[in-house]
């Protein structure tokens, strides 16, 4: 969001302004409302139930890479100001919050108490609300799953203006979780939390040398992780192709730290650079820049380093520290490409790689893991396989039919692609890949029978 | 609605047979677009263009439009639009006239300005308040460089084709920060069923061209778009060469 309309009343409460994702593709404009009270949020929505209204669709941080939280003509529901926390159950570990609560959030408050949030993406500003309708997974899902299979029940905001109390097991939460806000408005959950006795880490690092090795790696040695991620190098061809850095850990326990780090084991701080320019040029990251960046990262990691202790917000959220980051990718901003493909068809990644890293695509933020048992959630993105993702600049020439053809090999492989992240899949390719999809077509359209809850995301696929 | 790379899933054409316009269907065909609508005067080669988008997969309709017809478009294209939301609309009616004819044919003359620059200023405001209401879209205005610098040779064609353009940059600028993108395509010579039988002038190029141009402007989002592309830098010199030296340019 990045100016007002000419004209507008300057309510910072209501407006009318361009939006997009994280990635900056595809601006589309929209009413922005930020209710500030749950009757607030019940008359926006009565408001979007208007004959002759676009909808209205909830958004949080505004982290979904394409076009999740996105209305064009309608309205986008600001959740940010509802982001109070009820309460906290300190002994049995649960959190009741307002959606618009975030992940940060949850953190300095919790981690002193000795908990932590069951799972974390790649950035703490997301928000619980987004977590969900995401149904987003992180590190640890080998372990712990999807961020749905913590949230024991949540209050949501149907289309008829109702708040109904949806507890885990039920038709409606299985289309919620996972389901892209599209079958109402989170207002509340309860969440599970993970106990700690630390706010650090211990980490161990390990490089691969190319992705056979990465996947025999991890295949093997998984399952002794809490937290596990291979960052790829996708410009890394021929006997290198696929080489990379496993960095795998878990909460450390209070008789790892040093000694002055014992006194305060709770603590949570995490640093901050300077955010990144609000205008930079296009193509700074090129094949050359990134190689370069690849080639460094590469030989800068240890060969093999176990125990080292790391800021939780190093581990997690390295990119956390450099606000606006997303702007490194100049004015046509990036696409984020993940899918993930079952185990057996390890072929189908191998090939996969094999054309990102033939084709050159300078992706810098490149990520395999392997995912766990999937969850419920009609829509939910992980199910047991690999998982890659890879940002990629969306002005470079071609990208669009070239991602179209990996989408085919996916779907071919059984696999899907992650629908927070997406900005571009062609609508046909959907069914195949989320066999509840006619299940959630059917359930939104008796619960929201004339369509109040729409996005650009829902219209561009059919959702 | 859009992807991430301005592809559109739903096109409204007006000029329904232009080749330029029909070459741009046809690649966007091929990535994402799965309506179309050929506006133009009802003719078996609008009938024929529709059939022949069919039969690459697209649902292609048609819908009388009468450029010339500046009353009717509100109607017209408003019914359009409450059929669904329309992506990216593509402004490619026009005509080239006569100019030696035109010149000693007053009406003839206003006929091509009222068709290029009138007719484009109605169905050019029906469809931007159509899509600011959708929040989202495109509007892409095909343009020429003959309206950069009038020519002794295609001068009627070029004012109202100047006229067009400025209009569509205005109207850009007016739509900035509402979700709408207006796009200026100036294309140079194309050899199309326009120009059969002329002399072919430097840089000529064709109406697959134009269409992959328009393709990477909508990528880039870009307000102008010249094809091919050096004509930018040809056009910024001849804009400033003095008239009497201009007048005797073989341009």
């Amino acid at each position: 969001m990045d100016d007002t309309v000419a004209g507008m009343a300057a309510d910072p409460a209501s407006a009318t302004v361009p939006v997009t994702g994280w990635g900056r593709t595809a601006p589309t404009s929209a009413h922005v409302v930020r209710p500030r009270s749950y009757e607030e949020a019940v008359t926006a929505v009565r408001d979007c139930a208007a004959p002759g209204h676009r909808g209205g669709i909830a958004r949080g941080l505004g982290r979904a890479y394409g076009d999740a939280a996105q209305n064009a003509g309608g309205a986008v529901l600001d959740m940010t100001g509802l982001d109070r926390i009820h309460a906290i159950d300190a002994d049995g570990g649960t959190v009741l919050c307002d959606a618009g609560v975030s992940l940060h959030r949850l953190m300095e408050v919790l981690l002193p108490l000795g908990w932590f949030v069951p799972v974390t993406p790649g950035t703490r500003y997301v928000t619980v609300g987004g977590a969900i309708g995401a149904d987003i997974h992180g590190k640890n899902h080998h372990v712990s799953g999807s961020f749905a299979r913590h949230v024991l029940a949540l209050e949501l905001l149907t289309a008829d203006g109702e708040v109904r109390v949806v507890e885990r097991g039920t038709d409606l939460f299985d289309a919620t979780a996972g389901g892209m806000g599209l079958t109402g408005i989170i207002l509340t959950a309860t969440v599970q939390l993970q106990r700690v006795e630390t706010s650090l880490m211990s980490v161990d690092t390990e490089r691969a040398t190319d992705l056979d090795d990465l996947m025999a790696r991890l295949t093997a040695t998984d399952h002794r992780y809490r937290y596990s991620v291979a960052w790829i190098d996708l410009l890394a061809r021929g006997t290198a192709m696929g080489r990379s850095v496993l960095t795998r850990g878990d909460h450390a326990p209070l008789d790892a730290l040093p000694a002055r780090a014992r006194r305060t084991p709770l603590a949570f701080r995490p640093g901050q650079l300077p955010a990144a320019p609000a205008f930079l040029p296009e193509g700074l990251l090129g094949r050359t820049t990134v190689g370069l960046f690849n080639e460094l990262w590469y030989r800068k990691a240890p060969k093999a380093r176990t125990g080292e202790i790391q800021k939780l917000s190093t581990f997690f959220h390295p990119l956390d520290g450099v606000p606006h980051w997303n702007r490194i990718y100049g004015r046509s901003g990036f696409v984020q490409y993940q899918f993930v493909v079952g185990y057996g068809k390890e072929e189908a990644l191998r090939h996969i790689v094999r054309r990102i890293s033939e084709r050159g695509c300078p992706s810098f933020l490149a990520v395999l893991k392997r995912f766990g048992d999937g969850d419920a959630g009609w829509l939910s993105f992980p199910m047991p396989g690999w998982t890659l993702a890879l940002d990629i600049p969306a002005n470079l020439p071609g990208l669009g039919a070239f991602l179209d053809e990996l989408d085919e090999e996916v779907a071919a492989a059984d696999g899907r692609i992650y629908l927070a992240k997406d900005s571009r899949l062609r609508p046909e390719l959907l069914t195949a890949m989320y066999p509840r999809l006619a299940d959630f077509r059917s359930l939104r359209a008796r619960l929201d029978p004339r369509g109040v809850f729409r996005s650009d995301l829902s219209r561009r696929l059919g959702l | 609605m859009k992807d991430a790379f301005g592809t559109p899933q739903s096109l409204l054409i007006l000029g329904g047979t232009s080749e330029i316009a029909l070459a741009t269907a046809r690649r966007l065909i091929a990535r994402r677009t799965r309506t179309v609508w050929l506006a133009g005067r009802p003719s078996p080669a609008l009938d024929k263009a529709a059939a022949a988008l069919r039969d690459l997969g697209a649902d292609a309709r048609t819908v009388a439009f009468d450029a010339l017809d500046s009353a009717s478009h509100e109607e017209v294209l408003g019914k359009v639009f409450t059929e669904g939301d329309i992506d990216m609309v593509l402004l490619a009616f026009g005509i080239l006239g006569d100019q030696a004819h035109d010149e000693d044919d007053p009406m003839a003359a206003v006929r091509v300005a009222q068709t290029n620059y009138t007719g484009a200023v109605s169905a050019g405001l029906v469809c931007a308040r159509s899509l600011q209401a959708q929040g989202h879209g495109s509007l892409v205005v095909l343009s020429s460089v003959a309206g950069e610098r009038a020519r002794r040779a295609n001068f009627i064609y070029g004012s109202s084709k100047a006229g067009l353009d400025a209009f569509a940059q205005g109207l850009g600028d007016a739509l900035h920060g509402t979700g709408v993108h207006v796009m200026v395509v100036r294309p140079g010579f194309v050899r199309s069923k326009m120009t059969a039988g002329m002399a072919e002038a430097p840089l000529a190029t064709t109406p697959e061209a134009v269409a992959l141009a328009i393709e990477t402007g909508l990528r880039r989002r870009s307000e102008t778009v010249w094809v091919p592309g050096a004509l930018r830098v040809v056009m910024s010199a001849l804009r400033h060469v003095p008239r009497p030296v201009f007048r005797r340019l073989p341009v």
